[in-house]
């Protein structure tokens, strides 16, 4: 496409860059942003080995004979290792995450219902909701975890502080990842409900094979963040004195006056959730391509 | 269906609309957008309840708490405007949810059928294709196959053509002239005029919720009793 310039203009206009941003354009984009890698890191690594109490700091936070200490733990001096700790963050959270869904799945079914008989089922989880968002999650484990215990009921005030621990995981989050289920199915166009019902199909299937389907794919992103943010939390289970990874470094920190365990377990938490936000990205960029295909 | 009224609010999209399908009739709904059309065929498989009057199927009032509406929409199919193919499942998929959801009909034999349904419309080789992949003209097929594969007593369509680019238009409307044809009843808001003309055993024109004229292609078209009417098809032409 070419287009003459207008007769009447005079002057040809400049379509040039200003100077100054046209310094980081190719060649010279590769080299600015090496050079400002390396400035950040060693500005990083400064600050660690110059600071006055660098030493110090280096020697609590990243004592290699402490890091390795607190991994296998020492039972004769009643140090837990961190290397159970761990499984018991990761089956905490992966069984958080399955009744999560559940619970999220049939709290959102609740709200958005209009069947008179789930009348009730509709305020509670409203409530629900409302109350869930708002409590702050070492409240809710600290009530459940020293609450449920006190009521003295058979089976369910005789578990351990980590299962209190997926109780309260699970109801906090269950009233989150309701909502995004929630904003999931209104985010399917209202059409497919009326294909799915004019083909005789009952609420529940249409519900099962039509709008849930839908509804899921388009908040896998935002389901993921939640998911990333539940194992986290698991750490706060350790108020409760589940021995978690969480637990198990302060226990050595308290023992040995030395903060590597703490480290240790931050690396665990980062190693846990970067492939979660990485996957989450891939699925982003994915439905991202697939819709700009479509325009 | 008999003196049908439906009320949005104040606004009152159907006064008091009557009309009468045989079976083996196509009778189209002409009409400016908001005449109630579309209302009226959602009114008829009970997408919409109404405010007042009667929607009869096979003599049963169906304006009736006892009735289940999912029951009867398994007599009626309904094609829309903006096709709304399941985005989810693949073309047989799509053709198989209600057969096998609704009806609980068996997946072979349902399958099989629909491929020669498919077949019929010239995409048998698109079976497994999502919707996305396909032309607005073939998924608007698709969608009415969709409908067929229910073995409907009774077809409604909305509009099915609208959506659709020009050149696309025809395919849709020679699929519906065949199964005009073959004596499927249906019940069709257009703007297809010469459609209308070609296929309509009677011709409806509604204008505000208020049915105006009815009559034959023949004598609507060419001989239009009333004012409106006459004005609504010179607008058209």
């Amino acid at each position: 496409m070419s287009v003459d310039a207008d007769v009447e203009s005079t002057e040809t206009p400049n379509f040039f860059a200003p100077r100054h941003r046209r310094l980081f354009v190719g060649r010279r984009g590769v080299a600015a942003s090496t050079i400002s890698s390396v400035l950040l890191v060693t500005a990083l690594a400064l600050l660690l080995f110059v600071a006055p109490g660098g030493a110090v700091f280096r020697y609590t936070f990243f004592s290699g004979h402490d890091l390795w200490l607190a991994w296998v733990g020492d039972p004769s001096k009643g140090l837990s290792a961190l290397r159970d700790g761990i499984v018991t963050n990761i089956w905490m959270f992966l069984l958080s995450e399955v009744l999560v869904l559940f619970f999220g799945l049939m709290i959102a079914w609740c709200r958005i219902s209009q069947s008179p008989v789930l009348f009730p089922f509709r305020v509670l989880a409203t409530a629900y909701t409302d109350v869930m968002r708002g409590v702050p999650l070492i409240l809710t484990m600290l009530l459940v975890g020293f609450g449920l215990p006190q009521l003295d009921l058979p089976v369910i005030s005789n578990q351990s502080a980590a299962v209190y621990g997926v109780i309260s995981l699970t109801m906090c989050y269950s009233a989150y990842v309701a909502e995004v289920i929630r904003a999931g199915i209104y985010s399917v166009p209202h059409g497919q409900l009326l294909a799915a019902r004019s083909l005789g199909l009952t609420q529940v299937s249409t519900m099962r094979r039509v709008i849930l389907p839908q509804a899921i794919r388009n908040v896998i992103p935002p389901l993921l963040n939640d998911f990333i943010s539940l194992q986290k939390d698991t750490a706060i289970v350790s108020v409760l004195g589940a021995i978690e990874v969480v637990r198990a470094a302060e226990i050595y920190s308290a023992t040995n006056f030395n903060e590597s365990g703490l480290t240790l377990a931050a690396i665990f938490f980062i190693v846990l959730t970067i492939p979660m936000t990485r996957f989450t990205d891939r699925l982003i960029a994915k439905d991202r391509a697939k819709r700009l295909a479509h325009e | 269906m008999e003196g049908v009224v439906k009320r949005f609010g104040e606004h009152d999209v159907l006064q008091g609309v009557s009309i009468q399908l045989h079976r083996h009739e196509v009778v189209c709904l002409i009409g400016a957008s908001g005449s109630g059309k579309s209302t009226l065929l959602r009114c008829a498989n009970l997408l919409e309840t109404i405010d007042a009057g009667h929607v009869r199927l096979f003599g049963q009032e169906l304006v009736d708490p006892r009735i289940d509406p999912d029951l009867v929409r398994r007599h009626i199919g309904m094609v829309f405007q903006s096709f709304n193919l399941f985005p989810h499942l693949d073309v047989l998929e799509n053709i198989l949810l209600g057969p096998v959801r609704a009806l609980k009909r068996s997946r072979e034999e349902v399958e099989s059928e629909a491929l020669a349904l498919l077949e019929r419309i010239g995409l048998k080789d698109r079976a497994h294709d999502f919707p996305d992949r396909l032309s607005g003209g073939q998924q608007q097929r698709v969608a009415i196959v969709r409908s067929l594969a229910m073995r409907p007593s009774l077809l409604l369509l909305d509009e099915v053509t609208s959506a659709l680019d020009p050149t696309l238009v025809g395919e849709v409307l020679d699929l519906l002239r065949d199964l005009a044809h073959q004596g499927t009843t249906m019940l069709i808001a257009t703007h297809e005029m010469n459609f209308a003309r070609d296929v309509a055993h009677q011709v409806v024109y509604l204008d505000a919720g208020v049915l105006v004229e009815q009559g034959t292609p023949a004598a609507l078209f060419t001989n239009p009793q009333h004012e409106s009417t006459r004005n609504f098809l010179q607008r058209v032409r």
